[in-house]
């Protein structure tokens, strides 16, 4: 690798690396995203490396790991180009027939192929698969295309064209005012206009500026940020450096989680060779604009995700915020003006400064602009990485892209936002994605975590759980958000249980309106969104449970009760084997009954009570039927 | 340094570039009650009993008087109903770790705020942090600090700092407003330098 030392050595190392591409070459991409490697697709990509050579194909085809396509329900994923036949829940065993059978011979192995549960239609493209199909991949795309450990693959799709247009066709002013007419909003959580940030951090005095990424994404669930760093560094860092440039830092940093090893590799590979083409260090392209970045690694506090804490725990202290003003802007990383954004905001930069800001402002609703990804999970079909449009319906997110609800349930809420976002119910599934849009519902856009739930889920204990992960990643320093999140948990807890009482929401809504009010900063002010919006849209659950002494989603252990319903039970002793804790009394022939005193309400007896008898039932608000009488418990079959 | 000109609960105010909101506004003789506070320490902001309504650029919202700097052309309230219901929860929270404390009591009956609103806890530091930070900053000397997070976190002297410095000292032993600062010395010493 050679030092590049004007825009016309990357012009012609890109044309180079271009040209190389045979677009009819066979070519093999295995997802090596977290996801797949934990589905065995390390396995999968050194059994095809194997076969090609071993059916002597190495000089025809090219194998090549890339990262997470965003499937992650369904993989190992492979998509074989140029065709892009996509096959799903790979396995080594299956290389050597892909290999004959696809690469050799152009023949579709039909069991590898999507089939659509609704329909039972199959789809040999990966695009016409509903779960790519009404996505639209503008950031995450190239994730399926590059090899995260080749600058190479990154520079032949035009990578790094961004900064030398930047540097060279740009000044600082103009790339902020770009970046200002895209509309462009942090996607970090708050939503902040990235354009105005840069502007304030650009016009801050100082002679030493900074540049963060901050990559300590913590909501449970999401992995966006981290399947971008591991897919595709390049652009983090190209977008990176033209904030800099923008900005006028010379110094940047990239804080990363603990968590994410192979982020992390991915990220210093990605860096190592940056530095060996010359976009890190003096005199970037022989533009005479300089740049450095280091690592920092955080130790693993939801709270470090906040900016000044994430400042503070770049300084060695404690992860605990500070108020604002000042901001990091006028006062940062060492007390010098500081600009942080999220990944996937800096991942979006060179796309913007690349086809201009009006392209991205095209795309999105008044307000938001671009697309966003979300990391879709819980109860839906196709789990994954999805990148949408602003301004789609979540009706189409969740019927169109997620394939709906698996197993027959009925679709209850779906929590946006993370942790301190708030519930969205069933009547308000055709609101736009957006940031003031689901604000404006009570919930909001946050790094975008969507976690559906189902009619099984119960939305006090749902309420219960985000506050206390809250309560465990509160870092303490302030009242409304340490103890009024310990109190907002009891209480909750002692609803689930049972033990709600008269005043109880009252209470819960005078610490919510503190912790908004008083809280020192974004964690605490928006930790009560869980409670206030499952109140306001499933107040009747609060009150069944208060009131009633009832879970009507029947998933309160405090509030149900198993019972077998003796004109139903066969006495076929499965209940009987199950239960961990010797709840089920009975014999052959001998009808079940639970036994109270041994019962904890775990839920094994109903899971397994054959769908044919349906004989266990989950009993709430409602009295316990007295026993059968002992001399009526004999099954006595009945005679023709 | 320029000065700086606003309104609080109607009075006009100039006041020097970078002075907080409490100062300025004790100045036209309002009062905000205080518990984290010190005019010797940095201000710290984690009490937030003074809180304080904010009118800015025509929008309103709560900050922390104590570490809020005044700014120009703003208008800030001291007293209103949503003031005093913060102050009340703040005080409620903090009565349920220390009922007995004078500070907090002499607040709950200007507030009208409950000694049993929540359940009771047994650790009774309120985490002002008066202590840590007035060994940081003015003793320079870091013989008490916080250990573990959020909920978990408490104040304790570290032994090998507090078995040479604090006998001769103990400056800090006023500050707390519940004792339990005293308590975790007496701990402390006993454990490890007893006399």
């Amino acid at each position: 690798m050679a030092r590049l030392n004007s825009r016309e050595d990357l012009d012609k190392l890109t044309e180079g690396l271009a040209s190389r591409n045979d677009p009819h070459m066979p070519r093999v991409s295995v997802c090596a995203g977290s996801g797949c490697l934990a589905c065995g697709s390390k396995e999968v990509i050194a059994a095809f490396e194997s076969e090609i050579d071993k059916q002597g194909l190495s000089t025809q085809v090219e194998v090549k790991s890339t990262g997470c396509h965003g499937f992650c329900e369904k993989g190992p994923i492979v998509v074989i180009d140029p065709e892009e036949t996509c096959y799903l829940q790979v396995t080594p065993k299956d290389v050597p027939e892909i290999a004959t059978q696809t690469l050799k011979d152009k023949q579709i192995i039909e069991r590898l192929l999507y089939v659509d549960p609704q329909t039972g239609e199959k789809s040999t493209n990966e695009n016409d698969i509903p779960f790519y199909k009404h996505q639209k991949r503008l950031v995450f795309g190239p994730n399926r295309t590059i090899n995260p450990r080749s600058i190479d693959d990154y520079i032949a799709i035009g990578g790094y064209g961004a900064l030398k247009k930047a540097l060279f066709d740009m000044t600082p002013d103009t790339v902020i005012e770009e970046i200002k007419t895209s509309k462009l909003r942090g996607r970090g959580g708050a939503g902040f206009p990235t354009g105005m940030k840069w502007e304030f951090a650009r016009k801050a005095q100082g002679d030493q500026k900074y540049v963060v990424v901050n990559c300590d994404e913590g909501d449970p669930g999401a992995y966006m940020d981290r399947s971008l760093m591991e897919g595709n560094p390049h652009s983090v860092l190209e977008g990176l450096l033209i904030g800099a440039y923008a900005i006028g830092a010379s110094i940047g940093a990239v804080y990363i989680r603990q968590e994410y090893p192979l982020a992390l590799q991915n990220l210093e590979v990605a860096m190592a060779q940056a530095q060996e083409y010359g976009f890190l260090g003096d005199n970037i392209l022989g533009s005479g604009f300089s740049f450095t970045v280091e690592v920092h690694r955080g130790a693993g506090a939801f709270v470090c995700g906040e900016e000044t804490a994430l400042l503070a725990s770049l300084e060695g202290l404690a992860g605990e915020p500070r108020p604002r003003p000042p901001f990091p802007a006028q006062k940062g990383w060492w007390g010098r003006p500081t600009n942080i954004n999220n990944v996937e905001t800096w991942s979006n930069i060179p796309l913007i400064i690349r086809d201009g800001a009006a392209a991205f402002a095209s795309i999105g609703t008044e307000g938001s602009k671009g697309t966003k990804i979300f990391s879709l999970v819980g109860k839906i079909a196709n789990t994954g990485l999805v990148e949408v449009p602003m301004g789609i319906t979540l009706r189409d997110v969740i019927y169109k892209i997620g394939g709906g609800i698996p197993d027959g349930k009925k679709f209850k809420a779906m929590q946006t936002g993370g942790p301190s976002g708030g519930c969205i119910p069933e009547h308000l599934l055709d609101l736009q994605v957006g940031f003031d849009e689901l604000g404006k519902a009570g919930s909001m856009m946050g790094s975008g975590g969507l976690i559906v739930m189902n009619e099984d889920t119960c939305m006090v204990d749902l309420a219960r759980y985000y506050i206390d992960f809250l309560t465990e990643e509160s870092c303490g320093k302030c009242v409304p958000c340490r103890e009024g999140l310990r109190q907002m948990h009891r209480i909750l807890t002692r609803i689930t249980e049972g033990k709600g009482k008269e005043g109880d929401l009252e209470l819960l809504e005078q610490l919510g309106e503190t912790a908004m009010e008083a809280s020192l900063c974004a964690l605490g002010k928006t930790a009560p969104n869980p409670f206030l919006s499952t109140l306001r849209y499933f107040r009747d659950e609060y009150e069944a449970h208060i009131h009633d002494k009832k879970c009507p989603s029947l998933a309160c252990k405090g509030l149900i009760t198993h019972w077998i319903d003796p004109t139903k039970c066969q006495a076929c002793m499965l209940c009987l084997k199950r239960c961990p804790t010797g709840g089920v009394d009975g014999g052959k022939k001998k009808i079940h009954v639970i036994v109270p005193d041994n019962c904890t309400q775990c839920g094994t007896c109903f899971e397994v009570c054959p769908p044919k008898y349906n004989a266990v039932i989950r009993l709430t608000g409602v009295p316990v039927p007295p026993p059968i009488p002992e001399d009526q418990r004999m099954l006595v079959k009945e005679t023709a | 340094m320029s000065d700086v000109s606003l309104k609080i609960d109607g009075k006009d105010v100039t006041v020097p570039a970078g002075t907080t909101l409490l100062a300025a506004a004790r100045k036209t003789g309002a009062t905000i009650p205080t518990l984290c506070q010190n005019d010797k320490l940095e201000p710290y902001g984690g009490c937030r009993i003074c809180m304080v309504e904010l009118e800015a650029n025509g929008m309103k919202r709560m900050v922390a008087s104590c570490t809020h700097p005044a700014e120009p052309n703003v208008a800030v309230t001291t007293k209103s109903d949503k003031i005093s219901r913060i102050r009340k929860t703040v005080l409620e929270l903090l009565l349920a770790h220390a009922p007995d404390s004078l500070p907090l009591q002499k607040l709950a009956k200007e507030y009208g705020a409950r000694r049993d609103a929540f359940e009771k806890d047994p650790m009774f530091c309120i985490h002002c942090g008066l202590c840590v930070r007035y060994c940081n900053e003015v003793k320079k000397l870091d013989a008490v600090g916080f250990v573990d997070r959020g909920i978990r976190k408490e104040i304790s002297f570290i032994p090998e700092i507090a078995a040479k410095e604090c006998n001769d000292c103990k400056e800090c032993f006023p500050l707390c407003p519940t004792s339990y600062l005293q308590a975790a010395f007496v701990y402390v010493e006993n454990l490890a330098f007893p006399r």
